[in-house]
């Protein structure tokens, strides 16, 4: 094959795969998903409060944008929603915590209950709406 | 300082069209310029070249961004724009064409996906990288 139609190809062939990639990666982006685990052990060395209703656990990193997003999400959540903790802390000073917490990516946003234990889970950004849903479901449990 | 994401996003996509004339000439020299500009980004937001022709032509046009997001992310995925590219170049200038191209197409994977989608690859990479430099050296 000519050298340039070559190019061209690969070029076409990568701007699909990031395309794909993007769509999959927009549909998955900041759902907040059931989740389980979590060594309360683990969590209380990262300031989470045993017997606090809901803590919203961030992991964040300095080189991450949309970390600011979900900050500004699950800090107006946990300051509207009563027995909602907001904490959060940098992957990169916790990484034996973010490995035992499948945190791959920053955000993550952990929903934690007040036994301790994780019970969601949103990678990327989560919106305002999925958050409340998440932290509507643990108080519904709890009650 | 602080950028209007929509720079970053504009850098990207004229990253993108300069990578795909990279794959469709094969011309290490326009590797090379693409490098050089990576590596500018990468040392200060401030004379990224692509974020200078936003401010000059493009900003002036627009409404005031929403909301400003940090460089630090943004400088961090221009140096692992420039680690690829900087493969990439020495792979056109030495004729393991191979490596030019592969290289330059996961470059354009990333800058494509930052255009469009605005999701910074390099940025994602971060943490990453960090966990298993970390692993390493437990097991080490």
């Amino acid at each position: 094959m000519h050298p340039s139609l070559t190019g061209l190809v690969v070029a076409v062939v990568a701007i699909a795969v990031a395309t794909g990639c993007g769509l999959v990666w927009r549909a998955r982006e900041g759902r907040v998903r059931p989740a389980s685990g979590g060594c309360a052990e683990t969590l209380a060395g990262l300031g989470v409060e045993a017997g606090a209703p809901v803590t919203l656990l961030q992991f964040s990193s300095l080189y991450c944008a949309p970390c600011r997003v979900a900050r500004a999400v699950c800090a107006d959540v946990a300051a509207t929603v009563p027995g909602v903790r907001y904490v959060e802390v940098d992957a990169d000073r916790h990484l034996d915590a973010a490995r035992e917490l499948h945190v791959w990516r920053t955000p993550t946003v952990l929903v934690v209950d007040a036994r301790g234990r994780v019970v969601g889970r949103a990678v990327g950004a989560p919106s305002r709406e999925h958050v409340l849903a998440a932290v509507a479901e643990v108080g519904s449990v709890l009650s | 300082m602080t950028l209007d994401p929509r720079g970053a996003r504009f850098s990207a996509a004229i990253t993108s069209v300069v990578l795909v004339l990279v794959l469709v000439t094969g011309s290490g020299w326009l590797a090379l310029a693409q490098t050089v500009v990576f590596a500018i980004g990468a040392a200060s937001a401030r004379y990224a070249p692509y974020g200078m022709l936003f401010r000059r032509f493009v900003a002036p046009r627009l409404e005031p961004p929403a909301e400003r997001e940090a460089a630090e992310p943004v400088r961090f995925s221009q140096g692992v724009g420039f680690a690829f590219l900087a493969v990439a170049t020495v792979g056109y200038l030495t004729g393991t064409t191979a490596v030019g191209v592969v290289a330059t197409a996961f470059a354009l994977v990333a800058a494509f996906l930052n255009a469009a989608f605005g999701f910074c690859v390099g940025c994602e990479l971060y943490l990453l990288g960090r966990r298993l430099a970390h692993t390493n050296r437990r097991t080490s």
